[in-house]
């Protein structure tokens, strides 16, 4: 069965993280969301965010790609606060998936993904040779090179989710945030978009997604982050730190937790 | 230099050294067609007299030939070329504040900053000696504090929404009382100028009237045109605006400026002319089948649009001369019409 006591993180402390934060607060206008919340990033690993709803775990996100800024604490990548990285520079390490999306009016699926080059481009050079291939590798490895031309109000929910997973991959970032990427997907979407980012871990990229379902979480990534009221109540491996009690404590939810039968991660059955 | 294009139907690709460009073939097209449409009703607009000149005879003029240059060079190219540099400047101002609002409503001459330069360039008139350069910064100054004001009053949702165009139109509403109370409380012969002005007219345009304008234009234009690659970017949204590196809120800063510029360029000297900056960007925008209102092809259909209207001013009830924002209010009138009823009709 899991571990019932809590582990270390997964990652040795001696590898420092290139993402952080550190003591930071955030907050929308008066309401405060985290205070004092502090978290590494595990260089090349797949780190889910769990959590009940209004945890704070998009907020958390947000304020990794610079769309909220702490009200105290920072944000650093490569020891230097993100804010003060020149955009386009920033934009070239860390990539971001919001969880609505709204492409202009006739946008065709390849046009979409060629924005994602922005960071890469220049007033006088909008197109080179590099964006092309970029766009091309970005298609294929999400699997909408046949979409190519295509209008994005003519594709599926799952297609014109994919065509955006293409769109952050043509930017080309070492590291990927994605905000609730599942959720708009049925079930088969789900897991294919969960494989995909495996193997872009595989390929090397650090992957951070706030995820909604925790088996998916627990069998995916290699990292949980669980949040409760602005808090990281525990992170680890997911086999080291799921257990009944965690998801009692995160989620309110009483349950058991059992190997899952395909896997062996840990498997939350409710017991409501 | 090579323009090969990338796949069968795929966009255009210019590549010179380090520097390179994507056109869309559509895009290319309808950018030529428009330039030709101009080309061909400025030279009818050239021709267009008491009787209409051979346009031979008007093409010799404009190379300073044959006995009509001083009608051609000096009377009838100013007005011209004021329609059409004047309806690319609002196509362009119209395009920027679409993209920047995100909604075919968000267009300088329904939020009401016409109707603010107007009040700018009316108090130049009755308070300030009513000189060109004054017009010009006091007009600009009042499409900027109108702006500005129109922002103020829908900051909770930010530069988004329909909010702030239903905003706008209020305040348009207020502007507007606001002139005709100026031009009621002004001398006679300051209100009856004012008046006239108020449609919005090209009538009696010179070389002189219009430099300051066309420089001002000129150089906006440039600014947008750096700016349209970012603009084109922040059309996905704030959220990935800023995630692939777009300087938001300078962006926003300076196509408001440019925005508000362009449009006050053109108030201070034709006076309010409506419609141009609403129509021309979508029109241009289904033009071109593009992705977001591009800003070259609103350009260009502006400058057609006006030139069309201005036309037409002078043609439907000859001898007499309609001010041109005549035309254009009544054309608008029924697109906008049109353009609320879809925009309320949408989910």
């Amino acid at each position: 069965m899991t571990a019932s006591v809590p582990a270390p993180a997964s990652v040795p402390v001696s590898v420092p993280a290139r993402l952080s934060a550190r003591r930071i607060t955030l907050a929308y206008g008066e309401r405060t969301v985290s205070t004092g919340l502090s978290l590494d990033v595990p260089d090349g690993a797949f780190t889910a965010v769990v959590g009940a709803n209004a945890c704070g775990k998009s907020t958390l996100l947000r304020a990794f790609v610079r769309l909220l800024r702490p009200t105290a604490g920072t944000v650093s990548f490569d020891d230097r606060d993100v804010t003060r990285w020149r955009p386009k520079a920033i934009a070239r390490q860390v990539g971001f998936l919001p969880q609505t999306l709204t492409a202009p009016e006739n946008t065709r699926a390849r046009q979409l993904v060629a924005r994602g080059r922005y960071p890469h481009q220049s007033v006088l050079a909008t197109w080179s040779p590099e964006d092309e291939r970029a766009v091309d590798e970005a298609m294929a490895a999400a699997g909408v090179g046949d979409l190519a031309d295509r209008e994005l109000e003519s594709l599926s929910g799952g297609q014109r989710q994919r065509v955006w997973i293409a769109m952050v991959l043509a930017q080309e970032t070492p590291y990927l945030l994605l905000d609730e990427p599942t959720t708009f997907l049925d079930l088969a979407h789900q897991y294919q978009l969960l494989a995909l980012l495996a193997r872009l871990r595989d390929g090397g990229r650090t992957i951070i997604a706030v995820l909604h379902d925790l088996n998916q979480a627990c069998r995916y990534a290699d990292h949980l982050v669980a949040m409760r009221e602005g808090r990281v109540v525990a992170e680890g491996a997911p086999a080291d730190i799921i257990d009944a009690a965690l998801v009692r404590e995160v989620f309110d939810l009483p349950c058991v937790v059992v190997p899952d039968p395909v896997t062996g991660a840990p498997m939350v059955v409710p017991t409501p | 230099m090579n323009a090969a294009p990338a796949r069968a139907a795929g966009p255009l690709v210019l590549r010179l050294g380090r520097c390179s460009a994507r056109f869309e073939r559509r895009t290319a097209v309808v950018t030529c067609a428009l330039l030709a449409a101009a080309a061909a009703l400025a030279l009818a607009a050239l021709c267009r007299g008491d009787s209409w000149d051979h346009p031979a005879d008007v093409l010799r003029a404009l190379a300073g030939r044959g006995d009509s240059v001083l009608v051609v060079r000096e009377w009838r190219l100013p007005r011209v070329t004021a329609a059409l540099v004047f309806g690319a400047a609002l196509g362009l101002a119209g395009a920027v504040f679409q993209n920047l609002t995100r909604n075919p409503l968000g267009s300088p001459d329904v939020i009401g900053l016409d109707a603010g330069s107007y009040t700018g360039a009316l108090i130049a008139l009755t308070v300030l000696a009513g000189t060109p350069a004054q017009l010009a910064t006091v007009s600009a100054t009042g499409g900027l504090l109108t702006a500005v004001v129109v922002y103020l009053l829908s900051l909770d949702a930010g530069f988004d929404g329909l909010r702030l165009v239903v905003i706008g139109i209020g305040v348009n509403a207020v502007l507007t009382a606001l002139n005709s109370w100026i031009v009621l409380r002004a001398d006679l012969d300051v209100a009856i100028a004012a008046t006239g002005w108020n449609a919005g007219s090209l009538n009696g345009v010179d070389w002189r009237d219009v430099k300051l304008s066309f420089l001002a234009i000129g150089g906006l234009a440039l600014l947008l045109a750096v700016l349209a690659h970012a603009t084109r970017q922040a059309a996905l949204g704030d959220e990935l605006a800023v995630t692939t590196g777009v300087r938001l809120r300078r962006l926003r800063l300076l196509s408001v400026l440019a925005g508000v510029g362009c449009t006050a360029a053109v108030t201070a000297v034709a006076g309010p002319v409506v419609f141009v900056a609403l129509a021309a960007p979508q029109i241009g925008r289904r033009l071109a089948g593009a992705s977001g209102v591009p800003l070259l092809p609103a350009a260009l259909t502006g400058g057609v649009l006006l030139l069309a209207a201005d036309l037409l001013a002078q043609t439907v009830l000859a001898p007499v001369v309609l001010p041109v924002g005549v035309v254009t209010t009544a054309l608008g009138g029924c697109y906008l019409l049109w353009l609320l009823y879809k925009e309320v009709a949408r989910p």
